[in-house]
């Protein structure tokens, strides 16, 4: 719990509630192209070069819905469950704002896209399943810039690129009863949307945003409280920050005699408290209607087949799917599907290692591991995933020794080099036939007490010759084959 | 040559017999119509240098011994609702005074691609709303017919440009009648196509549900040329219909014999007027031609106007928020914050009709009052279809008055708006249904005054609509 919280409401009081959340999430399409014009929606360009009449607001212009928003939407909506509207309307939201060329957003009201979804997720040791209300497309607006000009003081700018990106807006149900289950539920919807490829879900760049709508009542109490809208959550610090503290805040209010006032807060990181706007001033009446420029969106049967033979597995079925297939333990499932790209790196180390359980164990241990120290994402491995099957298998052939291995993977992920290369160029190859025999001869007649010994039934003493051998061969040898040698030949 | 005489038939024959040469046709076209149009305040501004440069490229095409299209060289105006790349398009505002686009409209493209010659944009009211083109930033257009009264409008600096000669033919926009009203005041024909016929891209919206380009011409023939060259699906517009354009001179010169016209009884029931007289005359001429003329019901007439000026002002409100002063309209310097600017900009920029419709669209859509008026237009809308669509599994075609009255005096109606309102109820209700209907002057009142007989058929059923129009044209002359 952060400090700003802890202030205003002790744990006790705050046990005697039970916070209400829902959570709006907006996210950035990973289209080519704007969502009414054929404009690349490419960041960091120039301010207002990557625009056209149409997303310029200009007299005449007219959008054209672009189709493969539409899929990505539709994608999307698929992953969160949803039942798809085959028929959709786009709406003006109007409202006037400079970075708002058109005067209106076009949006999804009365028919979104999607409704009815949900999401599973795990928050302190439980299942729980969060419903979605709806999913629908809209486009964003441009960027309103305040600050850096010499005469900011007087004016403010406008850059317009990113006006006409696709966005998808996720309204949750109020489903969620702490800050933790709001954060495994933007974090398993994250997960959820990039592996299915609809967007980066890059929140530093704005690809992700999220408001909340919070309110409390006593536990047990069967009506809602009155809500409050919170935004400005732009990082998942930020989301567990503003909710904790505005859950406390509405806690004391209530504890204070007072009444929580329905009103939008914005988070100010800062200071990690919420602050109500003046929200007189902001009541907006957007005056939503059908959107005339355009027809009603039609998904057709086809169309949605289509859409849905294109989706991957999702992340909770390849869970599903690791565990049962290939063995694996809940957790190491769940790590390794944590992104598609480590998911498929696995397994493709797991089909070159024919060994699933062990692919896993070198990819969650000795891999990601060091890729982590390094900062690295799976997809800048030095280490293709044949290699780590290649090494799993040395070792199964009895070429190196499991410690061998260990000592062989740092220089695979140091070079990139395959590991039979290492192996043949360094001389590591497991020692065996008449070199061992020599060497277990040797170990055996320099120690005739133990030998002794062991032949008066003392059979504990193998262990002394197994480590004098495997000190005589630098490692170089097969633990068991040395004990089956010394074995035979102690008869 | 004479400029104010010629028809693309002529145009063509002259052009392709050397008579001219499409560069001396737009010089002396140009002149002319810059010469007559103090008389009128038809056009706006004139783009000669667009207009050489078009020429020019029929002369080429002609030299190379290539069809010069089929608008080859006809000097042609454009409303200034409609965009001109690099020609000024003010859309009568004083928010858009400065304003030069950086696209042409789709249908301005295809009528140069046919080889037309815009010579210039032409007069109406501020963004299109208005019956009498006095609402127009840079004043009234007086009708070439009589200058003390209206042209109509808002296409009113179309339809007198092409009853005063200066124009051959010419591109309007019809809301809610904004063609058909001026063609019947200066006696021209104007024809609004079905809904999507004509790409709306480069159209400033108004009504998007209703906004309508077509043409104005001195004939039936001439309109349909025009109409054949802008219709058709255009990747732009997603409202814009896929069905194949046909041919629409091709029917022309058939007769009407044996088609079914229907009178609609709702808009003959206050028509004991000299309007009433010619449009009745017109009937009996279509009869004379062999039609068989039926009495049909549109019960939901009576609501139509307040539907229409439910929607159409509904839309406005949000299509005109664009104009906000912060990228290419004019904007009030002297504000203190951006509300200000916003209210000043708007505050100055906007005429009162223009004012009056974003008041009206803007309450109609407010929380609260959606259902009430909003939600109930669209079903009052849905019913005025039906109608429609009852009354052709009876007969082929309607046919009815286009305006209660001829051109009225200048100032006359400005202040009573009702009034002003209420003279579109037999324009407004094809745009509601959305289907193709024309005006074909049908005589003049005993001041002169020029009458419209209105022709409305189904959706895409152009061809015959022209057929009528054209039939009566050649039964009338
Ligand atoms: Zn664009």
């Amino acid at each position: 719990m952060s400090s700003a919280a802890d202030i205003l409401a002790s744990s006790e009081l705050l046990a005697k509630y039970e916070p209400v959340i829902g959570l709006e999430v907006h996210v950035q399409l990973a289209t080519r192209t704007k969502i009414f014009c054929a404009c690349p929606t490419r960041f960091g360009d120039p301010p207002n070069t990557n625009v056209c009449p149409v997303c310029l607001g200009l007299p005449g212009a007219l959008p054209v819905l672009n189709r493969r928003a539409v899929e990505m939407a539709v994608q999307a909506a698929l992953a969160l469950n949803c039942r798809i509207n085959r028929v959709s309307r786009l709406a003006r939201k109007n409202y006037f704002y400079p970075d708002l060329p058109k005067g209106y957003q076009i949006s999804q009201y009365e028919l979104p896209l999607a409704e009815h979804g949900h999401l599973e997720i795990e928050a302190g040791g439980a299942g729980r399943r969060i419903g979605i209300t709806r999913v629908h497309i809209e486009d964003d607006a441009g960027k309103s810039v305040h600050e850096g000009f010499r005469d900011s003081d007087r004016y403010s700018y406008v850059d317009l690129n990113r006006c006409g990106t696709p966005l998808i807006e996720i309204v949750s149900e109020p489903d969620m009863r702490s800050s933790e289950e709001a954060y495994a539920y933007l974090t398993e919807l994250k997960q959820t949307l990039q592996f299915v490829g609809v967007s980066t879900c890059d929140m530093e760049k704005g690809h992700l945003r999220c408001d909340a709508n919070v309110s409390v009542r006593l536990k047990g109490a069967g009506e809602f409280g009155t809500k409050a809208e919170v935004k400005n959550l732009n990082s998942f610090r930020f989301l567990r920050e503003a909710l904790d503290y505005e859950i406390a805040r509405q806690v004391a209010v209530l504890e204070g005699g007072g009444a929580v006032e329905q009103e939008t807060r914005l988070y100010d990181p800062s200071t990690g408290q919420t602050a109500g706007m003046r929200t007189k001033e902001h009541a907006h009446d957007y005056r939503y209607f059908p959107e005339p420029d355009l027809l009603p969106l039609e998904i057709s049967e086809k169309w949605l087949e289509t859409i849905q033979a294109s989706m991957p597995e999702l992340p909770a079925a390849k869970r599903k799917r690791f565990i049962e297939e290939y063995g694996l333990r809940d957790y190491d499932a769940r790590v390794l599907t944590a992104t598609r790209p480590l998911a498929e790196y696995y397994e493709k180390a797991a089909a070159a290692a024919g060994n699933p359980v062990e692919a896993a164990k070198w990819v969650q241990g000795e891999l990601l591991g060091r890729l982590n120290a390094e900062g690295k994402e799976i997809t800048e491995s030095p280490v293709p995933p044949e290699h780590i099957g290649e090494l799993i298998r040395l070792i199964a052939e009895g070429q190196i020794t499991g410690k061998l291995a260990k000592e062989i993977f740092p220089k695979m992920f140091a070079t990139g080099e395959a590991p039979s290369k290492i192996v043949e160029r360094e001389g590591l190859k497991v020692m065996g036939g008449g070199e061992l025999e020599g060497i277990i001869d040797e170990v055996l007649e320099k120690n005739p007490t133990q030998v002794a010994q062991y032949k008066g039934g003392k059979k504990t003493v193998i262990g002394y010759f197994m480590g004098q051998v495997m000190r005589a061969t630098k490692g170089q040898a097969d633990p068991k084959q040395v004990n089956q040698l010394l074995r035979k030949k102690l008869g | 040559m004479d400029v104010a005489a010629l028809t693309i038939d002529r145009i063509r024959e002259d052009l392709a017999a050397r008579r001219y040469s499409a560069a001396e046709l737009a010089t002396a076209a140009l002149e002319f119509a810059q010469a007559e149009n103090p008389k009128t305040n038809a056009y706006l501004h004139f783009c000669p240098e667009r207009a050489m440069a078009a020429a020019r490229r029929v002369d080429e095409r002609l030299a190379r011994g290539e069809d010069p299209g089929p608008l080859g060289g006809v000097p042609v105006a454009v409303k200034d609702v409609i965009l001109t790349k690099d020609v000024r398009t003010t859309c009568a505002s004083r928010l858009l005074e400065k304003y030069v686009p950086p696209y042409d409209a789709t249908a301005v493209a295809r009528l140069e691609e046919a080889g037309a010659v815009i010579l210039g944009k032409t007069n109406c009211d501020e963004f299109a709303m208005g019956s009498s083109n006095e609402n127009s930033a840079f004043g009234p257009v007086r009708n070439p017919v009589d200058p003390e009264r209206v042209p109509g409008g808002s296409s009113g600096g179309s339809a007198a440009a092409v009853a005063q000669g200066t124009a051959v033919a010419a591109l309007g926009s019809d809301t809610g009648g904004s063609i058909r009203q001026p063609a019947s005041f200066c006696g021209v024909v104007g024809v609004t196509p079905t809904y999507g016929r004509v790409s709306r891209y480069g159209l400033t919206a108004f009504a998007s549900s209703l906004d309508h380009v077509g043409p104005l011409a001195r004939n039936v023939r001439d309109s349909a040329r025009l109409l054949q060259v802008i219709a058709g699906r255009d990747p732009m517009d997603s409202t814009s219909a896929f069905a194949p354009v046909p041919d629409y001179l091709a029917g022309l010169d058939e007769d009407i014999r044996g088609l079914k016209i229907g009178l609609p009884k709702e808009y003959f029931q206050d028509l004991a007027t000299e309007t009433g007289d010619l449009v009745a005359a017109a009937v009996e001429t279509l009869k004379g031609l062999g039609c068989e003329i039926r009495e049909v019901s549109l019960p939901t007439t009576e609501y139509a106007v307040p539907c229409y000026y439910v929607i159409c002002t509904a839309e406005a409100s949000s299509n005109l928020a664009r104009y906000d002063g912060v990228r290419y309209t004019i904007r009030a310097e002297d504000a203190e914050s951006l509300i200000d600017m916003y209210r000043k900009t708007r505050g100055r920029g906007f005429g009162a009709e223009c004012k009056r419709r974003i008041m009206l669209g803007t309450y109609v859509l407010s929380a609260g009052y959606y259902d009430a008026y909003y939600l109930k237009a669209q079903r009052v809308r849905t019913l005025i279809s039906r109608d429609f669509q009852a009354a052709f599994e009876q007969v082929d075609a309607l046919v009815a008055p286009v305006s209660p009255f001829p051109a009225f005096k200048l100032g006359e109606k400005i202040d009573d708006p009702l009034e002003m309102y209420l003279s579109d109820i037999y324009t407004i209700t094809g745009d509601l249904a959305g289907i193709p209907c024309m005006s074909v002057p049908c005589g003049r009142t005993a001041d002169g005054l020029p009458v419209g007989l209105q022709i409305l058929t189904n959706h895409f059923q152009e061809p015959l609509m022209f057929r009528i129009a054209a039939a009566y044209e050649r039964a009338a002359a």
